[in-house]
Formats: C-alpha cells, structure tokens, sequence
C-alpha cells in the first residue's frame, strides 16, 4: 500500500511540469518505444523529457555552436548587436511555430513527402514573421535584407522538426523549439558582442570602450566575422573538451 | 556600356566581388562540410552552378510573369522554394534516366541542394537588385562558379592541413572558419573592382 502510494507520488511529482495528461499524452503519442519506457516505474515525465530537452538544445547541443547549423546568418548578420539579437528572436518564433505544427500533424506525413511538408511549414512562419518586421521594425528589416527570408532554408529549423518534432508531442516540440531558438540567438549575441565591441566600441549602440579605442574595422567586415567564429568554436570545443574529456 | 559589357560586370560582380561564400554568407553548410576532398568539392560545386542557373531563371520568370501580375508577391518564398525543390527533384530524375555516369558522379550532392541558402539566397538577391532576365541568368551561372571556386580553393587548403599539427580544439570547423576568414581577406582584394 504504501509502497504503491509512494510510486504514484513520484509518478506525478515526475509529470508535474507537464500537466497529469502529460504523461498519458506521451505515452500515447511517442510509439512504440514507449510503451516499454512507460512500463519501468521512475519513468521520466513530459514535463522532465521537455526540460532536459530545452536545456540541451540551450547549450550542450547548442545547434550553432556545437552542432554547426545555421551558420549563414551567424556569420551575416552579426555585425552589431541588435540585428543579432532580433534575427535570433525571429528564428526562435519560426522554429516553435514550425515545431508545434509539425508535431500535431506527424501522424498525416507520408515519408516520402515530409521534407517538402516541413520546408513548406517554415516558409508559411518565416514569410508571417518577414511581413511582421516589415510592419513594425522597417529599419531592421532593411538591414537584415534577405536574410529574413533565407531562414527557410536554415538547416537548425529543419533539423529540429526532422529529429524532434517528427516523433515527439506538441508539448515536448514546444520547449524543444524554444530551447534550440534561445541557443541560436545565445550564440549569435556572443559573436555580435565579440564583433561589436571590437569593431565599433559599443554594445548594443552604448559605448563600452573608450574614445582612445581604434576601433578594429576588420571585425565589422566579413572575415572578422570567419576569424571570431572560428577562434569562438575553437575556445567552446576546448571547454567541452576539459569537462567531458572528450570533445 | 554596351549590353555584353553590362553582363559582363554582372557575372565578375557575382562571381568575385559580391562571391556568394566570402562576401554574401550564403552555402557555408556545405563549404564547411563538403571541402575536405578537392574532387567531392568541385562536383558539389557544379552541381549547385547546374541547379542555380535553371533555379535563378524559373523563379525569375515565374515571379515577373505569374506572381506580380496577379499581386501574389507575398507568397514570394513559398512559391520560390517550392520550385527550388522541384527543380532540384526533377534534375535528379532526369539525370538519373539520361545520364547515370553524370548522375552517379553527382550522387548524394543533388538532394543536399534543396537546403543550400546559395540558391535560395542568389534568387533572392536577383530579385532585390531587379534584374532583367539575361541578367538572371548571367548571374546564376556567375554565382554557381564563384561557389564553386570558393570550395575548390577550401579543399585544396584542407587536404594540406590534414598533414598540419593543430591544436586539438581548432581542428576541424575551427581552422577552416579561420581560413576562410584569410581567404575572403584575400578576396576583398576584389572589391572596387566593379560599382
């Protein structure tokens, strides 16, 4: 009795984070791996699946910085701060709008079709979000010209629907896309921040250094941008390395 | 200038100044990820000069003769990368029925372009400087070579710094970022060069 009772504390205290239906829903949804995953009592919940899920794709598997994708415009918009930060922002929007769609309508994805069906869901964001910035931030649109629209072919979005968002709930997608959108858009900010300070003296237009400063103008250029990132994932890969002993 | 000189500065300025790679940040998956053998990189890269100049073409024509009559230009992406990718689908089966050798030397490259910003991002780029036709053709074709040239060049470098002691960290993406950067120092040479 009160073994059981204790199982079933834990059991909820697991979900809690997602909800009671969380546990059911996932079960029910994730297929036939979990049904023998459900079977083991400390069974991790939705809540601590999607958890682990955002944290990992935030920094250990941060998809520019570990996992190289998306670099096109790590390397072209990151001039200055503020373009970064809201390319950053507009990739997180498309990557959960895309990710939540995908993974309600994965059981309707016939295989041979899926990778058209994604591409075709995150031109649907990228294009509501392109219109937005027009509409609202004009001058930011201006600068990031095209690059708002080559978020189509971002590979971290299509990666994240392909390994996510194609077997996982809604729920579990959602965090997975915010965590994988906040990690672009922390990897961005650092380049910009390197890229900025050096280049201009200033950070997000507040002046950082002082009036002294020769400013660097080959940060602002594009092989600033080529020699920061590769010295930035040459210093990440040494970290991760030391940690874990291995990169 | 006459009309052969004008496509003549369009294809130079595509290909050297505005250099998809160096100067444009666009197809850095690939030129990261396909440059480790001179050969592979050169059939990617003409691969993606193949694609690009038929992509740059259609989506010219069907975004002057189909979308801006009708004021669909909103649907401007959607339509873009649906006919990217059935271009790239439908080269793919042609080859594959007409020419194996050709196909079988392409091999994995072809399905990888659907998801290349160069195409997507050169289309894009022609219809923000408003182009004519001719030239969007020109300009394709330049921006294939130019990609191709920057990868060709990449490969070459990496085959050699197989050979070199790195630093653990640095091997890898690391130094080939930092060559890159070298390299478009080299390339900037260029620009001025065309207005």
């Amino acid at each position: 009795m009160i073994d059981k009772g204790g199982a079933v504390i834990r059991r909820s205290a697991d979900g809690g984070g997602g909800g009671g239906a969380g546990v059911a829903a996932a079960a029910a949804m994730v297929g036939a791996g979990a049904p023998a995953a459900a079977a083991i009592p400390a069974d991790p919940g939705t809540g601590r699946i999607a958890v682990t899920q955002f944290v990992k794709q935030l920094w250990e598997e941060n998809p520019t910085l570990r996992t190289l994708l998306g670099m096109c415009p790590a390397l072209a918009v990151t001039a200055t701060c503020k373009p970064a930060l809201t390319m950053g922002l507009a990739v997180t929007f498309v990557v959960v709008c895309s990710n939540v769609m995908i993974s309600l309508m994965r059981r309707a994805l016939a295989p041979h079709l899926r990778i058209l069906m994604f591409t075709l869901t995150i031109a649907v964001f990228v294009t509501i979000a392109d219109l937005f910035l027009r509409a609202f931030l004009p001058e930011m649109s201006e600068v990031l010209g095209p690059f708002v629209p080559l978020i189509i072919v971002n590979c971290l979005i299509i990666s994240r629907a392909e390994s996510c968002a194609a077997k996982n709930g809604a729920f579990i997608s959602t965090l997975d896309g915010f965590g994988a959108g906040f990690g672009h858009a922390l990897a961005l900010l650092m380049l910009a921040t390197v890229r900025e300070i050096l280049g201009n003296g200033t950070w997000f237009d507040l002046r950082v250094l002082p009036s002294w400063w020769v400013p660097w103008t080959v940060m602002k250029l594009p092989a600033g941008a080529f020699i920061t990132l590769g010295f930035m994932l040459g210093t990440i890969t040494y970290l991760h390395t030391r940690r874990h002993g291995r990169g | 200038m006459g009309g052969l000189t004008k496509l003549i500065v369009v294809f130079l300025s595509i290909a050297l100044v505005n250099n998809l790679v160096f100067m444009r940040f666009l197809g850095i998956c690939p030129y990261l990820g396909v440059s480790k053998k001179v050969d592979m990189a050169f059939g990617m890269g003409l691969a993606v000069t193949f694609v690009l100049t038929l992509s740059a073409t259609l989506t010219w024509i069907i975004n002057h003769l189909v979308l801006i009559p009708i004021h669909l230009e909103y649907t401007k992406y959607i339509a873009f990368i649906l006919v990217i990718a059935s271009m790239v689908q439908l080269v793919e089966m042609y080859l594959r029925k007409f020419y194996p050798t050709l196909y079988r030397a392409f091999g994995i490259f072809l399905p990888l372009i659907t998801t290349n910003c160069a195409i997507l991002g050169t289309c894009l780029f022609i219809d923000l400087w408003g182009y004519n036709l001719v030239k969007a053709v020109v300009a394709g074709f330049g921006g294939g070579l130019g990609f191709t040239m920057a990868i060709s060049i990449m490969a070459g470098i990496r085959e050699r710094l197989e050979l070199v002691d790195l630093p653990k960290a640095l091997a890898g993406p690391g130094i080939t970022l930092i060559t890159a950067g070298i390299l478009t120092l080299a390339f900037m040479g260029f620009s001025g060069m065309v207005k």
